[in-house]
């Protein structure tokens, strides 16, 4: 017969005693750590909006709310649109490479139309809502500010396409979120599928 | 009539001791006032730098009663809460004082917190055998860091928003699951009545608990190794005929009755700042926060309250959103060890070279100078003031087992100086 190795069938049965309790204590905290999820009504609560924006002037900014965050939607000017190929030097993600943003949007003025952008207000390093710097080299920003969004918070900026700036802590691009046009004044923000 | 009124209070006096005697066979009630407090011995020569515990204990317990006595009127839901602070501060008798005495007293418990901890840095308080004193102290500064970010939520300004919103939006930065973590501890895709709810939850019980848990467990390891006193010596490697430490004296009544000074000293300074300038102008409630939470405004100047402020500017400090979040969670994870950085013998500065002296003085300007900078607008100097600053706190600790190892001590005496 074999030396013992000392395993009795006591330490056998407090090692399945342990092991078992252990399932049972993990099986347990899984309704505790569930019900922290954004619950039913919460998930819910993200049907889309429709936008007049027929009245927003040319330059003007109109910020609107869906999902709790704010939506951006700004009419630009030609000079605006223009800016957009001047600045590219100056970003991180010009071409909005790694950045998210419907198929539509992916483009120089990351738009539908250009001169409409619809943007998630939510700067994307930790969420503040980015401020409308849309005047041109202001002594704070420097003379190579094209005009943009400035984010109060980390000081990150973004153009007038909401494309972020090397070297400041935003990773990506501001976010578009998914809209349609029903008609030439109207934007649907929220979703980009159905009949217009 | 006078020796009778003497034999009432003997009879008086024999009643309580039978009272005691009976208390003791059923629960060790003398035998841990002896433990902790006429048995306890802490050396003779404490100075000012030894009264922040027992301050932080008053702070403590005030935030408790204060705390219980504002939820009997405060609503935590998004519609309700901003104007049940309002209701509090004007409709409910003494309403002001209590929220005053809770909102400044969050900010003395940070001031309070930080020279105790500085003090253990000034006399090496954190060396064998008193790691353990240490890092039960860093749970509590970290579950009360927990306690003031979920507290700063509840009035439902708009700094409490954006701030809630930059602090839970950090947790995004981890790779894979940040994004599904964030909206884990929100509850929701954004900070709303959901996140409010919670965090409710978390700031007067969940929180609270571990946190008055996690004190009396400090207490327990520090009078189980005794305290350090600012010679940084053992006192009870001298001890008299009777067995007891000659350099040291019972907690109580001699130290208790030092603290006590201490202590009124203290609410003295306290009760000034409550009634003249309990905003502290804009330092202890921000004014950003004296209007409600807008989802679609974040303030154009956005800073955490002060006491967070070292740790902002660091996050603020990186042109990287991983790298800042991971450089500010290392800076507050740091000092955990502290005990095991630092390779000096010699515990108390009296003792210790210039080499820490110095590094410690660098160290404690470059805390103050980022708290500084964390509350200016984030534009080009303050963001390089920031990064040097950044690069100074944490060469102090990562240099420390370094620079520590061959310092140049002075002889450590053997009985304590006054």
């Amino acid at each position: 017969m074999a030396e013992s190795t000392g395993f009795t069938r006591r330490h056998f049965l407090t090692v399945a005693t342990v092991v078992t309790g252990g399932a049972g204590v993990i099986a347990t905290a899984v309704p505790f750590v569930s019900s922290f999820k954004p619950s039913a009504r919460a998930q819910a609560l993200g049907a889309p909006i429709e936008v007049d924006v027929s009245k927003l002037e040319v330059g003007a900014l109109l910020k609107v709310e869906w999902r709790g965050h704010p939506i951006y939607i700004l009419h630009r000017s030609d000079e605006m649109i223009a800016s957009l190929k001047k600045d590219t030097g100056l970003l991180r993600d010009p071409e909005s490479k790694d950045s998210e943003q419907p198929k539509y949007a992916t483009n120089e003025h990351r738009s539908i139309k250009p001169a409409y952008l619809v943007l998630e207000g939510v700067c994307t390093h930790l969420g503040c809502a980015p401020m409308p710097r849309f005047e041109v080299a202001p002594a704070d920003l420097g003379p190579q500010w094209p005009g943009g969004f400035l984010c109060p918070c980390h000081g990150s900026k973004f153009d007038l396409a909401g494309r972020v700036f090397a070297g400041v802590p935003a990773p990506t691009n501001l976010g578009v979120p998914p809209y349609r046009y029903i008609n030439d004044n109207t934007i649907l923000i929220g979703s980009d599928t159905g009949n217009s | 009539m006078a020796t009778n009124e003497a034999d009432h209070f003997d009879r008086l006096g024999r009643g309580l001791s039978a009272l005691g005697a009976w208390i003791d066979e059923r629960f060790p009630m003398t035998k841990l006032i002896k433990e902790h407090a006429t048995e306890y011995y802490a050396s003779k020569n404490f100075n000012i730098w030894y009264g922040f515990g027992v301050i932080a204990t008053v702070v403590l317990v005030m935030q408790l009663v204060t705390g219980i006595f504002l939820t009997m009127n405060y609503k935590p839901s998004a519609e309700g809460a901003f104007a049940s602070v309002e209701y509090i501060m004007r409709d409910v008798d003494w309403g002001w004082l209590i929220r005053y005495l809770h909102s400044t007293g969050a900010s003395a418990f940070f001031i309070v917190v930080y020279l105790h901890m500085f003090r253990g840095l000034l006399y090496g308080s954190y060396k064998k055998p008193r790691e353990l004193v240490w890092i039960i102290g860093m749970f509590i500064y970290l579950c009360l860091m927990a306690e003031a970010f979920f507290g700063y939520l509840l009035p439902w300004g708009n700094m409490s928003y954006w701030g809630a919103q930059v602090i839970v939006s950090l947790f995004g930065a981890i790779p894979v699951i940040g994004n599904g973590l964030s909206e884990w501890i929100r509850g929701d895709f954004y900070i709303s009545d959901i996140t409010l709810n919670r965090f409710f939850a978390f700031h007067v019980i969940a929180v609270p608990l571990a946190l008055v848990g996690l004190v009396v467990v400090h207490i327990m390891a520090l009078h189980e190794v005794g305290s350090n006193n600012p010679d940084g010596i053992d006192i009870h490697e001298h001890n008299g005929p009777d067995g007891k430490p000659i350099d040291g004296v019972a907690f109580h009544p001699y130290h208790t009755s030092k603290d006590l000074v201490i202590v009124v000293i203290f609410l003295i300074a306290f009760s000034a700042v409550v009634f003249f300038v309990p905003d502290m102008g804009g330092y202890f409630l921000e004014h950003a926060n004296f209007e409600p939470a807008n989802q679609l405004k974040t303030p154009e100047h956005i800073a955490p309250v002060w006491y967070f402020t070292p740790f902002y500017a660091m996050l603020r400090a990186v042109p990287n959103k991983l790298l800042g979040v991971v450089l500010m969670g290392s800076a507050v994870l740091l000092p955990f060890f502290l005990p095991w950085l630092d390779r000096c013998r010699v515990k108390s500065i009296r003792y210790r070279g210039a080499i820490y002296k110095l590094a410690l003085a660098v160290f404690a300007v470059s805390f103050l100078s980022l708290g500084y900078l964390g509350m200016q607008p984030p534009t080009g100097a303050v963001v390089t003031l920031a990064q040097i600053f950044t690069l100074l706190y944490f060469a102090f600790f990562l240099s420390m087992p370094f620079y520590s190892r061959n310092e140049k001590t002075k002889p450590v005496p053997t009985r304590v100086t006054p």
